[in-house]
């Protein structure tokens, strides 16, 4: 009897959703299926509060005037927004609710190394999202989400210390998340499944555990500065006392650089899933994937100081991390190449979870391209603040990491809750989330190019029409993010009933029943085969 | 993994603590004397030696598996990036005479 | 665990005791690399003002004791030791000798505290504290208040550190009283040790960099 038969034999007893009901059984759960959930919906709350503060940024721009907000409001919008967008929703997006929903199932292990731990990094992003919402209640920060000192440290008169233990707390979150992986993916991986056996989902979440593991704790101690100088006046960042406003840049981008790899790269490993299935291939170049992941992760902590070409930081510094920006770039492109020769001659469907990868490869294209020339010292300086660098990240973040989380989400939906949703609103909105994305980035670059500076709520009014596009795009891209919320919620009482493998997908998630059962396997599996065996699929389907 | 079954002997656990009690009072004796800037460098030289002691022996790295070696190895190296990667600016700096004062 | 499938010392999710041991080891390594990176922070910005400030950090380094720092660098070491003797012990299956050495340690981490708030009461009283009570005698260097911020923020997250030390030794010593370890099961004092020993490895530096910098100027002067 193979692995898969014996996952089969009993489909009629309890999965993780029926195991227990009640708000205790939620609450005090350490089944890792349970907690993504926790960490599905703290996030789309949080995503939600940062898409109002978007929407709301949006409308100022619509006019060059400050109509709506005074220039003091404004600065608290933008810093709001990407404070919830990073902390609480980019950062721990895919990882904790994709990641923790299937690294365990994927490498055929019964919970992630340390469940109550996960369940305790679960009330810690709680907790910290709730100092953060009480900052943004008791009146809001408008440092930017950078924190950049002496401004946050001294001068500025809003609620800076909240909001940074707001963010100090979660950091744990994401570290107790990172050395949960990493453990799990060292030594809770079924017999046989060796490391380049490893699905790409997990190359790619390991890589970023090591990311959160090792930069983390560093922009943990620089708000924690931050938070004594501005408190008791010692001189650490201040320059007025003797600091180094510099040291501080160094420090933040020191985990904020290799944060944008925390983003991206389980984003990339969502992508390489879909990609291979809805091609019905196996990854081209697997190895050179999977290395790529770590090549990003290593690389990744060597090139902080491009956002600090125009900061005072020595040119002699700023030569050397230009270089290495550029060669960040090969490990990323390696992937896209790699993705895109998987599609040549396969078998393309066109199924939700492939509309979105197929988005997320032109999006990110553009928004790394637009990182190179960023990387270039001459070119930075000229556009440097302004929004030609807003559109560049969002290209990366929105285009790239949204996208393929809503593309994991829609491919994973059938297997955590057993139903499928509405595929044509799902192509609808996902068409809807496309157009309306570079409707609202794709005029940003054309802005930032002609000297917009980002960060004001007043503008020029030459900028008005390319404005006024953007906020329209902004409009169509909100209705887009609310679709799939709208029907992946009614799918869940109504959709109708999938199998255990829709999508016919390879890979030991896919062998058990939908929902998956509470302790995932009631047999560990043995591995035999590499990842992403679709070519022995197709040749039993002839 | 061997750590779980190897039990160090006693004696070894006392030599690397009079080792490191010797190592305390040499790193004082030498910060007595002006050395100029080898000062700094044998102080740093002695903690790291101090530092390897207890890691092979006290925390059992000597008889683990590669997979210890490799996170001991990462902290030291993503340290080493930190503090490299940031003096880089700092020492090709142009000459500045202090901030704000 | 309360849904657990195996009885014992065994969680669910493992296969075998020997898998959860080493996933614990590899998680509380991972965890240490963390820590490395949290201290790494603090010693950067060190590096960063030492370079800046040379003769400020000259002249706060003579108002720390290095006799005080020299001896509490022996009394963490001793702890070390007798840290690394609990985990003997408890591989050894001396459940009496497990917690007495862990009482040990904390007793040690103690005295380390009782030094260290000394050290802090003469530095109020002097008012070296920066923030809280500034007011250095003489001529100060302009920039002393730098190396003394850096002093306590350095020395206090030790010194925390070493608190949450106790919290994790009180339970593992109580657990090792109940002969809840075994030679087969005894990660857990393996791990407490690891912790302990890099709350040890932090202070190993700290001494030379901040007590030791102006010995040779016939240091300790007050």
């Amino acid at each position: 009897m193979t692995a898969a038969s014996k996952q089969h034999a009993s489909t009629k007893e309890s999965n993780y959703l029926t195991a227990g009901y009640g708000v205790r059984s939620w609450l005090l759960t350490v089944d890792h299926k349970r907690i993504a959930l926790l960490y599905l919906i703290s996030l789309t709350t949080f995503f939600s509060v940062g898409g109002l503060f978007a929407v709301l940024i949006r409308l100022e721009l619509l006019t060059p005037q400050g109509d709506l907000f005074q220039s003091e409001t404004y600065n608290k919008l933008f810093t709001m927004h990407g404070i919830f967008m990073v902390f609480f929703f980019l950062v721990p997006s895919i990882p904790a609710v994709l990641g923790n929903f299937f690294l365990p199932l994927m490498i055929g292990a019964r919970d992630v190394a340390f469940p109550k731990l996960n369940l305790l990094s679960w009330y810690v992003y709680a907790a910290g999202g709730l100092v953060t919402l009480f900052a943004m209640f008791a009146g809001g920060v408008d440092t930017g989400w950078t924190f950049y000192a002496p401004y946050s440290s001294t001068y500025a008169n809003s609620h800076v210390i909240l909001a940074a233990l707001g963010i100090f707390i979660t950091g744990f979150s994401s570290i107790l998340t990172g050395v949960n992986f990493i453990a799990t993916t060292h030594r809770m991986r079924a017999p046989g499944l060796t490391w380049m056996r490893l699905p790409l989902f997990v190359w790619a979440n390991y890589a970023t555990s090591l990311i959160m593991v090792l930069g983390t704790p560093v922009i943990a101690v620089t708000i924690l500065l931050v938070a004594i100088e501005r408190l008791l006046h010692v001189g650490i960042f201040d320059p007025a006392l003797g600091g180094d406003p510099i040291l501080f840049q160094h420090l933040f981008w020191f985990y904020s650089h290799p944060a944008v790899y925390i983003m991206i790269l389980p984003g990339m490993g969502v992508m390489s899933e879909i990609v291979a299935c809805f091609t019905r291939k196996r990854i081209f170049g697997y190895k050179i994937v999977a290395m790529s992941s770590l090549a990003i992760a290593i690389l990744g902590f060597l090139v902080w100081g491009h956002h600090m070409f125009v900061s005072g930081q020595s040119m002699y510094a700023g030569f050397v991390f230009s270089l290495l920006s550029m060669l960040v770039a090969v490990p990323s492109a390696i992937k896209v190449f790699n993705w895109t020769a998987t599609m040549y001659r396969g078998s393309i469907t066109f199924a939700t979870p492939m509309l979105y990868a197929l988005g997320f490869i032109g999006l990110f294209t553009i928004g790394g391209l637009t990182g190179i020339f960023l990387a270039a010292m001459a070119l930075d300086i000229h556009v440097h603040d302004t929004y030609f660098v807003v559109a560049h990240f969002h290209y990366v973040m929105v285009g790239g990491m949204v996208m393929a989380y809503l593309g994991g989400l829609h491919f994973y939906w059938p297997k955590m809750f057993g139903r499928m949703y509405h595929e044509g609103l799902a192509k609808v909105a996902a068409v809807m989330i496309f157009i309306g994305f570079n409707l609202t980035f794709f005029p940003q670059f054309l802005l930032g190019y002609l000297g917009m500076p980002r960060r004001y709520h007043v503008y020029d009014e030459d900028f008005q029409v390319l404005n006024v596009l953007s906020t329209a795009g902004a409009s169509v891209l909100g209705l887009g993010f609310a679709l799939p919320i709208c029907y992946l919620i009614f799918s869940l009482k109504f959709g109708k009933k999938v199998g255990d493998n829709p999508w016919d997908a390879a890979g030991l998630e896919w062998t058990i029943s939908s929902p998956p059962y509470e302790h995932n396997f009631h047999e560990i599996p043995e591995v035999t085969e590499e990842a992403y065996d679709y070519g022995k699929r197709e040749a039993a389907r002839v | 993994m061997s750590t779980e079954h190897h039990v160090t002997p006693l004696r070894v656990y006392f030599t690397v603590f009079a080792l490191l009690l010797g190592l305390t009072f040499l790193t004082w004796w030498v910060a007595t004397i002006d050395l100029g800037a080898w000062n700094t460098t044998i102080a740093i030289s002695v903690a790291m030696t101090k530092v390897m002691l207890v890691v092979l022996w006290f925390m059992h790295v000597k008889y683990s598996n590669k997979l210890i070696w490799f996170f001991a190895a990462a902290g030291v190296y993503w340290l080493v990036l930190l503090f490299g990667f940031v003096m880089t600016d700092y020492l090709t700096r142009l000459p500045v005479t202090g901030w704000g004062g | 665990m309360s849904d657990a499938t195996h009885t014992g010392p065994l969680a669910h999710h493992f296969e075998t005791l020997e898998q959860q041991n080493e996933t614990s080891a590899i998680g509380m390594w991972a965890f240490l690399v963390q820590e490395v990176m949290f201290f790494g922070g603090m010693f950067a910005c060190y590096i960063v003002y030492r370079h800046m400030y040379p003769t400020a950090f000259l002249e706060g380094s003579a108002h720390l004791d290095p006799l005080l720092g020299g001896i509490n660098t022996a009394v963490l070491l001793g702890s070390s030791l007798t840290m690394a003797l609990a985990v003997r012990a408890a591989q050894l299956g001396k459940r009496g000798q497990t917690a007495l050495l862990i009482g040990a340690t904390v007793v040690l981490g103690l005295v380390f505290f009782g030094v260290k708030y000394f050290e802090y009461a003469e530095k109020w009283h002097h008012g070296l504290v920066p923030g809280l009570h500034w007011a250095p005698t003489g001529n100060p260097d302009p920039h002393l208040h730098i190396f003394f911020a850096l002093y306590f923020i350095m020395t206090g997250m030790h010194a925390l550190h070493m608190v949450i030390g106790f919290v994790l030794m009180a339970f593992v010593g109580v657990r090792a009283l109940r002969g809840r370890y075994s030679p087969e099961n005894y990660i857990g004092v393996e791990v407490l040790g690891l912790y302990w020993h890099f709350v040890d490895l932090v202070w190993i530096f700290l001494f030379p960099l901040l007590y030791l910098l102006s010995a040779h100027l016939g240091g300790g002067a007050h």
